[in-house]
C-alpha cells in the first residue's frame, strides 16, 4: 500500500495499522533527507500550508514549520494571540478567510477537543491536527512510536507505560491508540485523580505504583504535569507528586533491567524526571525531537499526495 | 501480451563488458568518479557493473551510491498511484566529482531530470554523465541523451521494455512487451 486511507490526519483513532506503517516507512526516507548536506526536497513546491495555532506551542510549531519548509511548501503562520479571534470571529470564518488565500493544508492546534474534526466537515482544505484540547495529538504519537521502533526494533509485544497526568493529556490518548495498533502492551500510571475513570476500556492496564510500573515496562513515556489545564488540585503538592511519581536515577538503578525513557517535552526538570535521568543515555528525548521533523514531513507528504493537481 | 526477446544473457554479458570498458576508457582509475544507481531498477545494473569493474577489471576504490528520486519527480499529485519512496544511500559528498548516473531504461527522460535535481542535494559535481542499458529513442520528452548506451530500441507507445536480472527475475534478459488489444 502506498496511500493513506484518510484525507485528513485528525487522530490516530481514524488510522489503520497500515497507515501508521506507511507513515513510519516514509519517515525513514525523510530522515535520510534531513541528514544530507542540503536538507530540502521540492515535493510540495506548489502546496500552501497554513499553521493555525489557537494555543501556545513552541516545539510542535517549529517542527511543523521546519517540515513544511524542507518539503518546499509555502507557509503562512497564524497565532490566535495576535488575531481577529480576539475580536470575536468564529473558527469557520477565520479559516475560510485564510482559505480564500488559496491554502491547501491547514495544520491546527486548538484548545477544544474535536476542533479538527469539526473543521474538516466545514472547509475544503485538508486538516492536520497538531493537538486538540485533551483529545488527540497524532503526530506526537507517530513520532513516539517511531522512536521506540528505532530504539527497540519493533513494537510487537513491547511494554510501554505512560506516566503522569493522563487525564489532561492528548499525548496519552494518541499514544494509547497508536501503540495498541502496532501491537504493544500499554499501561498508564499516575495519581488516581489524574487517571480517567474508564481508561481501562481502551485495553490498557492501570497501575498506581510507579516502581511496579517501571519494573513491568520496556519503555516509560513521562508526561508533563499540565498545571495550566488544572482548575482544581489533583494532588496535595508538587513535592508530594515528585516523591511518588518523579523518576530518579535511584529508581532506575533499582530495576533489574535498563528501560528507555521518553518525554514529549517541555520537561519540568526535577518534577516528572530529574535532570540526571533526562540527560542520561537511557533517555531518547532529543531523538524524539529529530524524528518529529521526519514524521511530520511524511504526514504532510502523504496527505498532499492525495490532493490531485487538477482539483487545486 | 506478446513478447519478443531483445537481448539474451550472452548478449547482455557482452554489453556489460563493453559498458565497463567504455567507463574505464573515460575514467581511468576512477579516483574522482562516483557511479550512482537510480532506485529502484537502476540499482541492479549498477551492482553488475560494480562487480565487473572490481573483479574482472581490478578497479579498486570504486565509489558507488543509490539515489531515490521519488521526492523530486514532476508527476507528484498527477498520477493515479502515489509514488512510493525507496532508500537513498550516498555516503560521500559529490562536490567536484565526475558522476555517472546509472539507470536501466531511458524513456521520457523525466526520471533523469529528477535525478539531476536530486543530485544537487549532495554537492556540485564537476561533471555528470548518463549510462543506460536500453535507450528508447523517439520517446523523449526532454533534451536528455545517454553518454554510454547498451542498446538502442525503437519502441512505440503501447510497447514496454522489460529488463530482467538473475537477482530479481531469475534470468538475464531484455524483452519487448506488446499488449494485444491495442
Amino acid at each position: 500500500m502506498s496511500q493513506l486511507s484518510v484525507d485528513h490526519l485528525l487522530g490516530i483513532k481514524y488510522l489503520t495499522t497500515e497507515d501508521i506503517e506507511l507513515i513510519h516507512k516514509t519517515a525513514d526516507q525523510f530522515k535520510e533527507v534531513i541528514n544530507r548536506p542540503i536538507k530540502k526536497v521540492p515535493s510540495l513546491r506548489d502546496i500552501t500550508i497554513a499553521n493555525l495555532f489557537f494555543e501556545n506551542s513552541t516545539r510542535t510549531k517549529l517542527s511543523f514549520e521546519l517540515a513544511e519548509k524542507r518539503l518546499s511548501a509555502d507557509v503562512i503562520n497564524f497565532s490566535a494571540a495576535q488575531s481577529s479571534v480576539k475580536k470575536g470571529e468564529t473558527l469557520i470564518d477565520t479559516v475560510n478567510n485564510i482559505l480564500a488565500m488559496k491554502v491547501d493544508i491547514v495544520v491546527m492546534r486548538h484548545p477544544n477537543p474535536g476542533a479538527g474534526v469539526f473543521l474538516s466537515k466545514h472547509v475544503k482544505a485538508r486538516i492536520v491536527n497538531a493537538g486538540d484540547g485533551a483529545h488527540e495529538h497524532p503526530t506526537q504519537a507517530l513520532l513516539d512510536s517511531y522512536s521506540i521502533r528505532e530504539k527497540l526494533g519493533s513494537l510487537e509485544g513491547k511494554k510501554v507505560v505512560i506516566v503522569g497526568d493522563i487525564l489532561h493529556s492528548r499525548v496519552a490518548l494518541s499514544n494509547i491508540y497508536c501503540l495498541k495498533k502496532l501491537g504493544a502492551e500499554v499501561m498508564v500510571c499516575g495519581p488516581a485523580t489524574l487517571i480517567p475513570r474508564h481508561i481501562a476500556d481502551l485495553g490498557v492496564k492501570v497501575e498506581l505504583n510507579l516502581k511496579k510500573a517501571l519494573q513491568w515496562c520496556d519503555v516509560a513515556n513521562m508526561l508533563r504535569v499540565q498545571n495550566e489545564r488544572m482548575d482544581i488540585s489533583y494532588f496535595p503538592s508538587v513535592r508530594e507528586y515528585v516523591q511518588q511519581y518523579g523518576v530518579t536515577k535511584e529508581i532506575l538503578d533499582s530495576l533489574d533491567k535498563e528501560i528507555v525513557i521518553m518525554h514529549p517535552g517541555p520537561i519540568n526538570r526535577g518534577v516528572e524526571i530529574t535532570s540526571e535521568v533526562a540527560d542520561s543515555d537511557q533517555a531518547i528525548i532529543l531523538n524524539q525531537v529529530e524524528n518529529g521533523v521526519a514524521i511530520r514531513m511524511a504526514v504532510l507528504y502523504l496527505i498532499a499526495s492525495k490532493i490531485q493537481h487538477n482539483d487545486q | 501480451m506478446s513478447q519478443k526477446i531483445l537481448l539474451n544473457a550472452a548478449q547482455l554479458d557482452i554489453i556489460l563488458h563493453r559498458l565497463a570498458c567504455q567507463l574505464i576508457e573515460n575514467h581511468g582509475d576512477f579516483k574522482n568518479t562516483a557511479l550512482i544507481g537510480v532506485q529502484p531498477r537502476g540499482v541492479f545494473l549498477l551492482k553488475r557493473l560494480e562487480k565487473l569493474l572490481k573483479e574482472h577489471y581490478q578497479i579498486e576504490n570504486l565509489q558507488t551510491g543509490l539515489l531515490d528520486i521519488t521526492f523530486y519527480r514532476d508527476d507528484f499529485r498527477r498520477g493515479e498511484e502515489p509514488l512510493k519512496a525507496n532508500s537513498t544511500e550516498i555516503n560521500f559528498i559529490i562536490e567536484n566529482k565526475d558522476v555517472v548516473i546509472v539507470d536501466d531504461v531511458l524513456y521520457t527522460g523525466r526520471s533523469i531530470r529528477a535525478a539531476l535535481t536530486a543530485l544537487q542535494s549532495f554537492g556540485r559535481p564537476k561533471t555528470i554523465e548518463l549510462l543506460t542499458l536500453i535507450d528508447r529513442r523517439f520517446s523523449r520528452h526532454l533534451p536528455i541523451q545517454p553518454d554510454y548506451n547498451g542498446r538502442q530500441v525503437d519502441a512505440i507507445g503501447n510497447q514496454k521494455v522489460k529488463v530482467m536480472w538473475k537477482e530479481n527475475a531469475g534470468e538475464d534478459a531484455v524483452y519487448l512487451l506488446k499488449s494485444e488489444d491495442q
